[in-house]
């Protein structure tokens, strides 16, 4: 998801003998859904996964800003500009939020931009496809904000207090970003046969990516066995798929796109959609730094903050000397 | 890092709120900036009528292992809450 | 008293144009800004731009009575037919530039709401009585981070007083007056933006002062923005990337 393939600090799961008492009664507050809070003891393995996970979390809203970022200036009416705007903006807010959840745990947010940009943590692997037409925009609200959704819904639920918060007030918002995402894509596939041929070609590009943000199969999900027991990750990677994709086929559908997926069948037996697994080894790629926008997605994300690195300064510097001109009056 | 602007905890009145709630933190170089950053990032859908911000730093907080001999004492203290009493009804409201 | 359809039209389309262009301006920094706090604020200001476009050209559109939209306006007209004052077509330059320029105009704006709230066009009133709480804030905030960037560090400093000495030429054009001016001063639509100068004047220096920049002494001005006479090259560039879809796909629903 905006957290795919977090590497979870542990050994492995522990048994409850082999806990300490400490161990123990962490285990039994997860277990009884009492939320962990940040003075709160928790493993440190705990505390260091969870900062992977919600900075990377974090560090995917930010970066998720550039691929809609890129039409806010070509939006095609005023509406849609401010909508975008809007949106676009949000997700700022987003990664503001989460990155203040991580601080709790001790890592400040500046810190944890410069491991990002240092290529020392990651984003997830959709922000590094290009949005090429106009319908990408709608499809970027539908599909990737919508699979985020299956995803943050699950994760109000996590464990960890402040992380749990964030993700209560993110999905609030989310549910504009894809409403307005298939209201966009909605104009496009029922306007013209140029304008649907854009949406059809925003849905073949972006469906694949989309189902990639889940992360690997569960079978090759590494470690997600301890971050399940500390309820950092509530489902499986292939059960939120499998929401996505049930939820999202009708909604192809009724664009009358066709589906993006030979292989999207409804089985009646399993009661779910089969679809095919995605290209394994474009995703193992993407995230390696080989998408087709990583160099270009990180040398914005690095210009914008060095750039502003003179005003981050220059305004601490002034409220520093407006605070000292103070003490000295009193 | 020594140059990053310091962390503000938020508080916000909404509409029909009776008083102000922690609804997150931000960062900002003073008060005053404090108060605008919290007007744009948690207001944006008109959430609030009243913002405070307090530098996170100056909040003094009770410590978790605390909780029992803080909280629970006062639990056993039932004859405090109104319905402890029962009060014929014929005396009317009260 | 009656006013000419024509010059009300012009009066319009400046105001909207303005916002128009500035909204789109400050939009381009959305996921490039110094920090979160201020890449959200940012959004915000041009939100704000935005809707306040909607409502002026919406309104210049019903006075033009042809049967436009306020999107036909910002999206199918050339760059001739823009009447935007050239301050906002600037580019964006640094955050100091972008914070600086919106200095410089949402200083004019709140002088320039203060009175149009009066106007005797209840339209134009409403529209002023909803921006002017905008502009308020606006201009607190932008004012706020010229002081801070202009009494912050050295760089932050020479970089402000670098991006006033390159604005500051750009001033003069918001308080010129033509004929279109005198008419809607003379209907009670809108004052003279002469007469405004010295309130505006009062207020930059104020703010100038705090933020140690030093205001320069030319009073040479460019012009050309509001009559549309002749705007600078970059406006052409910001309409091309602007009006790309409503020009390639024309006719469509979005």
């Amino acid at each position: 998801m905006y957290a795919q393939m977090i590497k979870t600090a542990s050994a492995g799961v522990k048994s409850r003998e082999e806990m300490t008492d400490q161990e123990r009664e962490f285990q039994d507050k997860i277990d009884n859904d009492i939320k962990i809070e940040p003075r709160d003891w928790m493993p440190d393995d705990y505390r260091r996964t969870l900062i992977r996970q919600i900075g990377q979390h974090a560090h995917s809203e930010v970066v998720g800003q550039l691929p809609e970022g890129n039409w806010i200036t070509r939006a095609p009416t005023l509406e849609r500009k401010a909508i975008l705007l809007a949106k676009v903006q949000d997700e700022a807010g987003h990664g503001l939020y989460l990155y203040s959840a991580a601080e709790t745990l001790g890592e400040s947010r500046d810190e944890l931009v410069k491991l990002l940009h240092e290529g020392r943590m990651k984003y997830s692997s959709i922000f590094n496809y290009p949005t090429l037409n106009w319908a990408d925009i709608g499809a970027v609200g539908w599909l990737v904000d919508g699979a985020a959704i299956v995803n943050q819904v699950a994760l109000q639920r996590t464990s960890y207090g402040p992380y749990s918060r964030a993700m209560i007030r993110i999905c609030k918002e989310e549910s504009f970003h894809a409403r307005q995402g298939y209201h966009a894509i909605m104009k496009m596939a029922f306007g013209t046969p140029e304008q649907k041929r854009q949406a059809q070609s925003a849905v073949d590009r972006l469906w694949f990516p989309a189902i990639m943000m889940f992360g690997p199969t569960d079978a090759d999900s590494t470690n997600s066995d301890q971050s399940m027991a500390w309820k950092i990750k509530v489902k499986s990677n292939d059960e939120l798929r499998q929401q996505f994709v049930d939820q999202t086929v009708p909604q192809i559908e009724y664009l009358g796109l066709d589906l993006p997926d030979p292989n999207i069948k409804w089985n009646e037996e399993r009661g779910h959609y089969d679809f095919s697994d995605p290209d394994w080894s474009e995703f193992f790629n993407v995230i390696k730094g080989n998408g087709p926008c990583n160099v270009d997605r990180m040398k914005d994300r690095v210009a914008a903050w060095d750039d502003g690195q003179w005003v981050r300064d220059g305004l601490l510097a002034h409220a520093q000397k407006k605070a000292a001109a103070k003490v000295a009056a009193e | 890092m020594k140059n990053e602007w310091p962390l503000w905890e938020i508080f916000i009145r909404g509409q029909h709120g009776m008083s102000h709630r922690h609804v997150g933190s931000l960062h900002a170089p003073d008060a005053a900036m404090a108060i605008k950053n919290a007007r744009d990032v948690y207001t944006r859908r008109n959430e609030g009528v009243s913002i405070w911000v307090v530098e996170a730093q100056h909040i003094s907080a009770t410590a978790p292992g605390d909780k029992g001999p803080l909280f629970e004492p006062s639990e056993s203290k039932i004859y405090r809450h109104p319905t402890f009493f029962d009060i014929p009804e014929e005396v009317g409201s009260m | 008293m009656s006013v000419d359809k024509q010059q009300l039209l012009q009066f319009l389309l400046r105001q909207g144009d303005n916002t128009l262009v500035l909204g789109h301006r400050v939009s381009e920094w959305c996921g490039h800004s110094p920090i979160l706090e201020e890449d959200i604020a940012l959004a915000n200001t041009a939100l704000d731009l935005i809707g306040q476009t909607q409502m002026w050209l919406g309104y210049a559109a019903e006075v033009q009575g042809e049967g436009k939209s306020a999107d036909d306006l910002a999206f199918l007209r050339d760059a001739w037919d823009f009447r935007n004052v050239l301050l906002v077509e600037m580019p964006n330059g640094d955050f100091g530039q972008t914070l600086l320029r919106q200095f410089l105009f949402d200083a004019f704006q709140s002088v320039l709401m203060g009175r149009l709230m009066k106007s005797s066009d209840e339209q134009v009133a409403a529209i002023a009585a909803k921006a002017s709480k905008e502009i308020t804030y606006h201009v607190e905030r932008s004012a706020d981070t010229v002081v801070g960037l202009g009494d912050g560090t050295e760089e932050s400093h020479n970089r402000m007083q670098a991006a006033l000495e390159y604005l500051w030429p750009y001033v003069g054009e918001m308080f010129e007056s033509d004929e279109t001016d005198a008419a809607m001063a003379a209907a009670g639509i809108a004052p003279d933006p002469a007469s405004l100068r010295e309130e505006y004047e009062a207020l930059i220096g104020k703010v100038f002062a705090e933020a140690t920049l030093s205001v320069p002494e030319s009073r040479y001005n460019h012009k050309g923005g509001r009559t549309g006479y002749m705007h600078t090259e970059h406006l052409g560039h910001l309409l091309t990337s602007m009006q790309w879809l409503q020009r390639a796909y024309p006719g469509c629903e979005w």
